[in-house]
């Protein structure tokens, strides 16, 4: 049979939604650049571009004494010890989270006889502490921890581990939702359980990303020891925040220049690891 | 009896109703066609007997048991004894052929015995030898992205194989496969069928696949049964007329006419 053309006009179904999702997000947008006072002229004002450059002058030249780069690399060793530690910390943590929350895996939804309603039931509070954990920032757990275990890169450790755990749980759990779930839901069709399920059907779909994210929160994780190494949790940020007192500019932007060859270090593994998984 | 349907009806979230009202039987050991144009509710109607939908009316009894009654420790002993060739084989393109064959025993094997086979393969003879019948067999360690359409679909016949099923279900199973190779294909399917006892249920596009190769073909249109018959009672008109809204032909294996076809393949007389 010949296709014919209906007689009424016909229209793409999707374009109303889509334009007032378009200027929801923009009305949503808005306030928050004028709530900020966010001004863009003000970077280029002549005043305020003369106080810039004076701060930044003091960053020059740095500071390569040997004293003091032997110092800067054994804190660069801490931060990256406090670093990967609380990275595989947080993961040891999010995994079997993300593993309880991910829906893909759920049994009850390709079809509860009785009884699958206590999964659902167990997944809320899994959720609920996975968006505990990462709603408090990881310098209120640092300074928690440093009230418990002391002064120390220990303390880093544990606050990078609970924080990074809540957010490596949310996006592991995204990541095996948004990768394609078929093989997984084909397994459990046939009565697979679980774990075969996610090993055999979602792990090897989505390796990779998991890898590079894992990879990223890393990099984030080399960051966030600075800011706790300010309440004391060691490593680069505890050296930063000496230099900073000092008003030693030099001292400042060595230690910068550490960190601008710490993230080059993290996006080089991240390639290599999602070759190697690709 | 291994299936039996009462007035099944499936209607998606959507509104649109696949399945409209289907009651048949199929004995243990019987063999089945389904045929009809695409949208016709073919895929829906395989997805409810492997358990994988729910109907939405309707009563359901899969190899003794209504699936939708059960406990879930009983559904899942239930699925693991139903085996489905899907249309577009669900296998991670990063998987090796051997674990994607090996994953059909994933619902009798123990946790354990899944994950251990991951850092080493449990079975590799198993695998080797299904993978044989569907002469495929030196792809054994090769990644699955490396396939071409039809191997991967011949994977996905393996791994059904390799599950050794009570129901077999399959949805188009050859429909990225070449004529000469369906027919081994879905002959192996049948054979696999013939030699354990069980139960074979398979959609198929290519309608003189169909009526080759199964003592019983179904032919639905628009989530009805238009008939239930030996392939010798179909007539052309019925076939016709089953595919009227969708070409003038019924599809055969690479679009050649019934006449056109090897000996042996032909089709058996018509009866008025």
């Amino acid at each position: 049979m010949a296709y014919q053309a209906s007689a009424l006009q016909v229209r793409d179904p999707a374009a109303l939604p889509r334009l007032v999702l378009t200027i929801l997000v923009l009305a949503l947008f808005w306030p928050g650049f004028s709530l900020t006072e966010f001004d863009l002229t003000a970077l280029f004002d002549t005043r305020s571009r003369e106080t810039m450059g004076k701060f930044v002058s003091t960053f020059f030249p740095l500071e390569t004494s040997p004293g003091f780069l032997q110092l800067v690399a054994r804190s660069t060793l801490e931060t990256l010890a406090i670093a990967t530690a609380g990275t595989v910390l947080a993961m040891l943590l999010a995994a079997p989270f993300a593993l309880a929350i991910t829906r893909s895996l759920s049994i009850s939804r390709i079809g509860p006889g009785r009884g699958y309603w206590l999964g659902r039931i167990l997944r809320l509070p899994a959720r609920f502490a996975v968006m505990f954990f990462r709603s408090i920032p990881e310098i209120v757990w640092a300074l928690l921890f440093v009230r418990a275990v002391g002064l120390g890169p220990a303390a880093g450790v544990l606050a990078i581990g609970v924080t990074y755990g809540g957010m490596l749980g949310k996006v592991y759990s995204e990541i095996l939702e948004s990768n394609d779930t078929r093989p997984a839901a084909a397994l459990l069709e046939t009565g697979s359980g679980r774990m075969a399920a996610f090993f055999y059907g979602l792990w090897p779909v989505a390796l990779p990303e998991l890898v590079s994210y894992t990879v990223y929160r890393w990099e984030c994780a080399v960051r966030a020891s600075v800011i706790m190494g300010f309440v004391g949790a060691g490593g680069l940020g505890l050296q930063m925040e000496l230099s900073m007192r000092m008003l030693n500019g030099g001292e400042v932007s060595t230690i910068l220049l550490v960190f601008l060859l710490l993230v080059m270090l993290a996006d080089a593994v991240s390639a290599i690891l999602r070759k190697v998984t690709a | 009896m291994s299936l039996r349907l009462d007035d099944i009806r499936h209607v998606y979230a959507n509104g649109y109703c696949a399945v409209n009202g289907v009651s048949c039987a199929v004995g243990t050991g019987e063999r089945v066609a389904i045929i009809g144009p695409s949208g016709a509710g073919k895929t829906t109607l395989l997805r409810l007997l492997a358990t994988a939908l729910r109907p939405s009316a309707g009563a359901l009894n899969v190899l003794g048991a209504d699936p939708w009654r059960i406990d879930r420790t009983a559904l899942r002993r239930l699925r693991s004894r139903i085996g489905m060739v899907h249309q577009a084989p669900p296998i991670p393109p990063r998987q090796r052929v051997v674990t994607a064959v090996l994953a059909g025993r994933l619902g009798q094997w123990p946790a354990w015995k899944s994950l251990a086979s991951l850092v080493y393969p449990a079975d590799i003879r198993g695998a080797e030898q299904m993978l044989g019948r569907m002469e495929i067999a030196d792809k054994l360690f090769e990644r699955c992205d490396r396939l071409s359409g039809g191997q991967l679909q011949r994977v996905g016949v393996a791994r059904v194989l390799y599950q050794r099923p009570d129901l077999i279900l399959t949805d188009e199973p050859v429909s990225a496969v070449d004529p000469a190779l369906s027919d081994r294909v879905v002959g192996e399917l049948n054979r696999e069928a013939m030699a354990r006892g069980v139960t074979l249920v398979a959609s198929l596009h290519a309608v003189d696949l169909a009526l080759h190769w199964f003592p019983r073909v179904i032919g639905v249109k628009v989530g009805e049964i238009a008939f239930d018959l030996p392939p010798v009672r179909i007539s052309d008109a019925m076939l016709r007329e089953l595919y009227a809204s969708e070409m003038a032909q019924a599809p055969t294996q690479g679009y050649q006419p019934f006449e056109a076809m090897v000996p042996g393949v032909r089709r058996k007389p018509v009866y008025f």
